[in-house]
């Protein structure tokens, strides 16, 4: 009953967190940018950071740039090594001492090469709450339980054996309406497909234009429908899918970039555009396609994506100056120069907005200062280059050689 | 729903237990591993494989993974990962439980190299996390081993102790036994300060001597698709209509021999025909092989190219200024005794930035454990490439 009564006064997407965590100890963080991959998490972690909020720091077998996932008291990551990156790491910690609970090696099938700045363990896996999803730039795919046991596994490069992409691939999936949307966009072969969570089979398979993509797909909830559609960003524009189909629901046809995915708000989707800034759309709901709100050419997404909050969006460029914007207008109330550069995203906890920096440099900025205003900073002293992750009030960050959860 | 009575949950315990520790008989092993090795494409026999996994893993002890190991010999790549997964849970479970695998069957099995790449390394992964001291003895007997992957160690160790000692026999060693680009160079370096001459196109086995032709038309990236002369017929003493490259001049094109002076086997066709854009070449060779017998070409290049072997195509790949490296792509051909034809294709397309002025490929011609296999006429390499200079 009581369960039942805080529900009612959450957000849905906190309630199915709560439904799939089955402890509420902690806030899941099952995928890339987490619930809804909006980078938006539910709790809050401390705006004034200091080492003495690092809980613990975990040594890595193997390079990556993938996000930590959490569910309930476990903490998942990948990771790649071997001199060709070709051992695929699926890690399990204990969320509550950073101690490793287990790992599972595997080969890689695919093709490891990439560019030096990346590596095979580039894609987050997704999580359904119950099953981790684990895909590689290789192309290999796999499913465990939380206890490590292999349920599935797929290689797509064997599969369809032109889909790759020398530079690495970076797409991180996602869950949609319990379908595992796979986005394996490249020169060559190149599809996205809705996966089978239980078998691994392809339910549907698309394909599309023949260039290579690193964003990762978005999920927005239609108001009026109740349903989900997947949203595709690429070069030739944004297409919702129906995740259980695979089928189009709508087109925006202004070119996406393919590095930096779009930012999800509950009603305004924010896409950065190549060589011109970030335009927002309004979502409007069922087949039509949502309208421009705004376009501008001083807001740019470099690598990192934007994030939605509130009535805001805030996106960090090149030069590592982060913008906000008001989404409806397009107003800019303030920008602040962040200590950059950055690969991974920004994420929202609360109010507080964090961002790492390529350095390793963790920031915190204040979104409600009139100005903006940085509220912390903790230098972790290595190379990171992942979109942290977010669970009630912690932080996790990764390198190539370690995991940290900040925060209490 | 009433919690069970401690009574019922010691039941349920012991069963669980019983579950556990009862290991499965040969015949039941054999045919759990049966349905790992029938995984096919698009995850056809995942649910059947997921049934025996977790079986397995439950169930089989350190006395079962020898069987686990050797069934990997018959196992493809996707059937190999089950089955390594499988072995890593029983090894987690049995060190867990006190009684680990022990070093000497996983080195028995190790040393043995009649068995198969995927089980030997993972044999050698279990033995350097669960008995390292084992593994440190055994590292220097694999300075030869048919598996690549297990020569890193021995190759890094003599490399770095015969650097130290200056002995040139010894990197002379240290670089025969290396297949790993990185551990080449790092012993072809040293070599070369002492003094000596390597020969880098011949230790990997690149082709050196080509044929080109070009340019023809890749105008909006056409050409990848299109299907000029040289892919009907090779005739090397044939003249075509190339593509105009610049106004008035005579589009007549003609096979024109290129022998590459890389070290590393690039045939740079910005050299032979041009510093070209939106443009086809192609590049034939003849390698004329001792024997018959299973071979793989590997291949590098960051243009759009396609790859025929004795007339039947083999791989193409329309992707562009990716990047490239050595053995980017491999595939298992069957040399005939004698002369073998190789047609390669390459287009450049319309990009700008330097970046993309690349015009190139390396390919050459090994065994499955990347070992050169010389033609039996094989040419001197050219000088330029013994000296390492770019």
């Amino acid at each position: 009953m009581k369960t039942q009564a805080i529900r009612r006064r959450l957000p849905s997407a906190a309630a199915a967190i709560l439904t799939f965590s089955g402890a509420t100890a902690y806030a899941d963080w099952l995928q890339f940018r987490g619930p809804d991959a909006s980078g938006r998490g539910t709790g809050q972690a401390p705006a004034a950071l200091a080492p003495s909020d690092i809980v613990w720091k975990a040594d890595l077998p193997g390079r990556g740039l993938s996000s930590p996932l959490i569910a309930g008291n476990k903490v998942f990551l990948t990771a790649a090594s071997g001199p060709d990156q070709e051992t695929l790491h699926v890690l399990c910690f204990d969320n509550t001492s950073g101690k490793t609970l287990w790992e599972r090696r595997f080969q890689a099938t695919g093709r490891t090469m990439c560019h030096e700045k990346t590596n095979v363990a580039a894609p987050t896996p997704a999580s359904d709450g119950t099953r981790l999803f684990a895909l590689f730039s290789s192309n290999d795919c796999f499913c465990l339980d939380f206890d490590g046991n292999l349920l599935w596994l797929r290689s797509f490069t064997l599969d369809y054996p032109n889909a790759s992409n020398s530079l690495g691939m970076a797409s991180s999936p996602i869950l949609a309406d319990g379908v595992l949307i796979t986005q394996i966009e490249n020169d060559g072969e190149s599809f996205t497909a809705g996966i089978d969570p239980a078998t691994g089979q392809n339910l549907w398979k698309l394909d599309r234009p023949k260039n290579a993509n690193w964003t990762s797909p978005t999920a927005w909830k239609d108001p009026g429908s109740g349903r989900l559609n997947v949203l595709v960003t690429a070069h030739e524009g944004v297409l919702a899918l129906d995740p259980r189909t695979g089928k189009e629901q709508w087109t925006l046809p202004k070119p996406g970039t393919t590095i930096p995915s779009g930012g999800i708000g509950e009603n305004h989707f924010a896409v950065p555009r190549p060589g011109k800034g970030l335009a927002v759309w309004t979502l409007t709901g069922g087949t039509s396609p949502p309208q421009l709100a705004w376009e501008s050419p001083q807001i740019n997404s470099d690598t990192a994506s934007p994030v939605i909050q509130g009535s805001r969006v805030y996106a960090i460029n090149g030069a590592g100056v982060l913008s906000c914007a008001e989404l409806t207008t397009g107003d800019r109330p303030w920008k602040l120069r962040l200590e950059g550069p950055f690969s991974g995203s920004p994420v929202m906890s609360g109010n507080t907005l964090f961002a790492v920096s390529e350095r390793g440099l963790l920031q915190a900025v204040d979104t409600t200062s009139a100005e903006g205003a940085i509220s912390g900073k903790l230098d972790l002293a290595e190379t990171i280059l992942c979109t942290p992750s977010l669970s009630g009030t912690s932080i996790y960050v990764r390198s190539d050689s370690h995991l940290w959860r900040i925060g209490r | 729903m009433p919690l069970p009575t401690l009574t019922t949950a010691a039941v349920l315990a012991a069963a669980a237990v019983l579950t556990v520790a009862a290991p499965p008989s040969a015949q039941a092993l054999e045919a759990e591993i049966d349905q790992l090795l029938a995984v096919g494409p698009e995850g056809k026999g995942n649910p059947e494989a997921a049934a025996a996994w977790k079986s397995i893993a439950a169930q089989a002890t350190p006395a079962d993974v020898p069987a686990l190991l050797a069934a990997m010999d018959k196992a493809g790549p996707l059937a190999a990962n089950w089955i390594r997964g499988a072995v890593l849970t029983v090894a987690d479970r049995s060190q867990a439980a006190g009684s680990p695998l022990t070093p000497d069957s996983l080195t028995a099995f190790l040393t043995k190299t009649t068995h198969g790449p995927a089980g030997r390394l993972l044999a050698a992964d279990l033995l350097k996390h669960s008995h390292p001291d084992t593994w440190k003895t055994l590292v220097p007997t694999f300075l030869l081993d048919p598996v690549p992957a297990l020569r890193r160690e021995p190759v890094a160790l003599l490399t770095t102790s015969a650097t130290a000692a200056k002995d040139k026999s010894q990197l002379r060693q240290a670089l025969d036994a290396a297949r790993d680009e990185d551990q080449v160079r790092a012993a072809a370096d040293e070599l070369r300060t002492l003094g000596e001459t390597v020969d880098l196109p011949r230790h990997f086995g690149f082709l050196m001597d080509w044929q080109v032709i070009g340019p023809f038309d890749n105008k909006s990236r056409s050409g990848y698709a299109a299907v000029f002369p040289p892919e009907l017929s090779i005739d090397l003493n044939a003249s075509y209509q190339g593509k105009e490259v610049k106004p008035g001049a005579d589009p007549t094109i003609r096979w024109k021999p290129f022998t590459t002076e890389d070290e590393f086997g690039v045939v740079d066709l910005n050299k032979p025909l041009g510093m070209l854009k939106e443009v086809t070449g192609y590049a034939t060779t003849t390698y004329t092989s001792p024997e018959a017998r299973p071979a793989e070409i590997r291949l590098g290049s960051k243009n759009a190219w396609k790859l025929w072997f004795n007339g039947t195509p083999v791989f193409a790949r329309d992707e562009y200024h990716r990047g490239m490296k050595i053995d980017q792509y491999r595939f298992p051909v069957e040399l005939k005794a004698g002369p073998n034809t190789i047609l390669m294709k390459l287009c450049q397309n319309e990009q700008t930035e330097t970046w993309t002025v690349q015009w190139d490929f390396q390919l050459r011609i090994c065994d499955a454990s990347g070992t050169a296999l010389l033609a039996s006429d094989r040419p001197a390499t050219p000088p330029a490439a013994l000296t390492g200079k770019k």
